[in-house]
């Protein structure tokens, strides 16, 4: 997938320590390239996303009528288990981390992330570890306690297979990837930013990911400690989960929804960073209440760490907890809700074009009205009591997940497209695209809403005729297939785009505000060609509508000084075209191409089949080739960092 | 053409708001640390869920734990924080050898901890306790040995930094590998202060 989606990228970056061209994959195996890092997350998470809908099909498909037999219901478990981690951990959660690599340092004028090979290991690790989950399906069968694996059904006696293993391990390698990543997002957004760029002229997508590389550092620890004693109860004779050990299984859901809960804004945040960008653009006009839409995203995140509880109402916390989480829960839906009002207020007077992004934001905002009033509902411990584990909690996920991250994930994809590939992705393609997956989802996902509340619960694989269930889930089936009619026209609108004869696409075709639009589509491997220097929150709106720009305290504004900075701050005189033919004498500090993070993220694979694998042979071997791997790639590493 | 070099400095560093003191690693260690703290909360607070079954259980902590071996065991880890602080200090005096000197001191006090801790388990193994003896021994003994774990990688790391000292690596104008290697070392003294405080010291 990597490899055809990457074909646009024109062979233009003639670094003159380029290490070897001979072979075409080298330039990706051993790139630390944040846009073909960020090229290849994207590739690979939507290689996943497509695998995560498949297996949806399948259950979908084994729901369609009552008694179904379509699906076993031992495989059943384990597809409705893979297709939820593999959305989340393989899916929604990289391609946000991918678009931000390819966005994030060049919004904030940085010649890369701060850690460039770090920046590699994260999404190998990532892309091993998401193959090593899904190879669970050929070697014992595939994870299959539903995503959030509660004790003790993860448990040894309850669940002898491999499946589990597989998942804890897995997500192990995983967490080290996220909390990698997040680590680089944080100093690369703290600390490379132009000249210029204040806080409150951060674009506000690099805003939500610096929230987002926040709330992944303090949540994941969380989740890998709860795996870490999983693991130890597996492989080690431990009870920290097992009843009849004395263990708690409780613990086990506290160490999840600390997780779990704030794992929901490390999703869906990006996706609003991503209409905050886009809605401005297509709306000709700045954001309305900027600075809101920052502060009330710093206060979802912290506010996001005090309610896990609430996914724990049934447990029998007592009244007083569940008030206190419930009142948390209602509080989180003040900031999310008047950020609706500034997405509105936006659109609102402005001049709007309706292109494909634009298309998608606005579904963003449909469908995440909507998922966040039914998340309002379950926040209220009684409504929860009927409610949870029924299809009604499906529906509110899907509303936030799908509704909600997704669209505005594409969005983001068709509007950064054409700065990625230098290509625009076909309109008309994009429209269908839209139009079909916005009455697909809501086809699948609205009637979850009364399948909930008539009392279907979820993870079961089947249903009896005569309960009422017939109808909606015929329909939700149907629907799914809308939906996935419309991911594939998505993806032959990007191979389309990719055979198409290279047009040129103008740095800034969709009069964008923000700095990526300041350099060519695609940028060259350094970014720009002289360090921007920003003086208000639009820089490329500066001399259009100075007014609109606010921010700008700077006296002067003019558009030339984003690409061709002050004399003062670079002592290049380029002309015009100059800066982007290259020329200009500022140095840029880019890292060689290495191999040494694949081989890492290789190595903790290998060492992770070691923990799998029960006949000793095996075991050592994994083990012994896996140190190797490590070792060898680390002391390459800190070879090449101290040279 | 473009100037290009390689490796992390000064042009890609261009933080106009604050933070220009603070370098990018050294950055990096601090939000790596900020992530560290919620791996030793969440398994503190592990061992706090399971603390009444452990005091009501058999054998109690206080019983089978050492705890004047122990509060020696933090002691030399307390002065490896010394040591490590004037190996930096001789580095940043451009006194390489002593500080190569002091990096290795840490080191050897650390695994000195190390010893002592392989010490304290296989003690403990002789009175039974062991990962599946039972609530007790997996909680103790999952909680120190993932330190012991940090421990044992911020003794390789200290090795590295020694290597590197002698070779000269390290001087009053690029210290700051030993100083990220230090502030590892400190957070993971102070932990133990921590553990040891909650685990062996509260009745
Ligand atoms: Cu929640």
């Amino acid at each position: 997938m990597a490899a055809q989606v990457a074909v646009p990228v024109p062979q233009q970056e003639a670094s003159p320590l380029e290490l070897r061209r001979e072979w075409y994959g080298w330039q990706w195996l051993a790139t630390v390239d944040h846009k073909k890092i960020g090229i290849m997350y994207i590739a690979a998470s939507l290689a996943f996303f497509l695998i995560g809908g498949f297996e949806a099909l399948l259950v979908r498909t084994q729901l369609i009528s009552p008694l179904n037999t379509f699906l076993h219901p031992d495989l059943y478990n384990q597809v409705f288990t893979m297709h939820a981690t593999t959305m989340i951990f393989l899916g929604v959660m990289p391609m946000s981390v991918g678009v931000g690599n390819y966005v994030v340092p060049l919004m904030i004028g940085a010649a890369d992330m701060a850690y460039p090979r770090l920046n590699a290991f994260s999404f190998w690790l990532f892309f091993f570890g998401g193959i090593f989950l899904n190879l669970s399906f050929v070697m014992g069968g595939a994870p299959n306690t539903g995503w959030f694996a509660y004790a003790p059904l993860t448990e040894r006696p309850f669940n002898p297979g491999t499946g589990p293993d597989f998942w804890l391990l897995g997500l192990q390698l995983l967490g080290i990837a996220s909390i990698a990543g997040a680590v680089n997002f944080i100093v690369t957004i703290l600390k490379m930013r132009a000249p210029g760029m204040t806080f409150m002229r951060l674009p506000l997508f690099t805003w939500v990911t610096l929230i987002t590389s926040f709330l992944i550092i303090f949540a994941f620890p969380s989740i890998t400690i709860a795996l870490i004693l999983l693991m130890f109860d597996r492989l080690a004779g431990t009870s920290f989960f097992l009843p009849s050990g004395g263990g708690d299984p409780l613990l086990w859901q506290h160490l999840f929804w600390f997780f779990g809960h704030p794992e929901v804004y490390i999703m869906i945040l990006p996706a609003m960073g991503i209409v905050s960008e886009v809605l401005p653009v297509f709306s000709r006009k700045p954001i309305f209440g900027y600075s809101f839409i920052a502060y009330s995203s710093v206060a979802i995140g912290f506010l996001g760490f005090t309610v896990w509880a609430h996914h724990m109402f049934v447990t029998g916390l007592g009244e007083i907890a569940n008030g206190a989480f419930a009142t948390g829960s209602f509080l989180i839906g003040v900031p999310t809700g008047v950020k609706i009002f500034n997405w509105i207020g936006t659109l609102w007077g402005g001049s709007l074009r309706f292109r494909t992004p634009l298309l998608f934001a606005c579904g963003f905002i449909a469908n995440f009205i909507i998922g966040g009033i039914s998340g309002i509902t379950l926040a209220s411990p009684p409504v929860d009591f009927q409610q949870t584990d029924t299809y009604y909690v499906v529906a509110h996920i899907h509303y936030v997940l799908f509704g909600g991250s997704i669209f505005g994930l594409f969005a983001g994809l068709y509007y950064w497209w054409p700065k990625m590939f230098g290509r625009f992705l076909n309109e008309g393609l994009g429209k269908a695209h839209f139009w079909l997956q916005m009455v697909g989802f809501n086809l699948t996902f609205f009637p979850m809403h009364w399948l909930g509340t008539e009392g279907m619960p979820r993870r079961i694989y089947t249903y009896f005729p005569n309960q009422g269930f017939e109808l909606w889930n015929l329909v939700a089936t149907l629907g799914s297939y809308l939906l996935g009619i419309s991911i594939l026209i998505f993806v032959v609108n990007a191979f389309l785009s990719a055979r198409r004869p290279a047009e040129v696409v103008p740095d800034n075709p969709w009069e964008a505000a923000t700095l990526e639009w300041s350099t060519t589509s695609p940028p060259p491997a350094h970014n720009f060609d002289a360090v921007p220097v920003v003086y208000s929150r639009y820089p490329l709106w500066e001399d259009r509508d100075p007014e609109g720009a606010h921010g700008a305290t700077a006296p002067r504004t003019n558009v030339d000084a984003v690409s061709h900075p002050a004399d003062d701050v670079a002592a290049t005189g380029e002309g015009e075209q100059g800066a982007h033919q290259g020329g200009a004498a500022h140095a840029f500090h880019l890292p060689n191409p290495t191999i040494f993070p694949v081989i890492l993220a290789f190595g903790l694979v290998l060492i992770a089949f070691a923990l799998l694998f029960a006949p000793p042979v095996l075991k050592i071997t994994f083990l012994v080739s896996g140190l190797v791997y490590g070792v060898v790639s680390v002391y390459g590493w800190v070879r090449q960092v101290s040279d | 053409m473009a100037v290009v070099t390689r490796g992390h400095g000064e042009p890609l560093a261009q933080s106009p708001t604050g933070l220009e003191s603070l370098d990018v690693r050294k950055l990096g260690m601090w939000a790596f640390l900020g992530s560290e703290c919620v791996f030793f909360g969440a398994l503190i607070a592990s061992y706090f869920v399971y603390r009444p079954l452990i005091l009501a259980g058999d054998p109690k902590p206080h019983e089978v734990l050492g705890i004047n071996f122990t509060a020696l065991l933090a002691f030399i880890l307390l002065i490896s924080s010394l040591t490590m602080v004037l190996a930096l200090n001789a580095i940043q005096h451009d006194r390489r050898r002593a500080g190569a000197y002091w990096l290795l001191a840490t080191a050897v006090l650390g695994t000195t901890f190390l010893g002592g801790q392989a010490y304290e388990f296989t003690k403990l193994a002789q009175e039974g306790v062991t990962l599946s003896s039972g609530i007790f021994g997996q909680c103790f003994l999952v909680l120190t040995g993932f330190h012991g774990t940090h421990v044992f990688l911020g003794v390789i790391w200290l090795l590295a930094c020694f290597a590197r000292a002698m070779r000269g690596g390290f001087n009053s104008g690029n210290y700051i590998g030993a100083e990220i290697a230090g502030l590892y070392w400190h957070f993971v003294d102070i932990v133990w202060v921590a553990i040891f405080t909650l685990i062996y010291l509260i009745p």
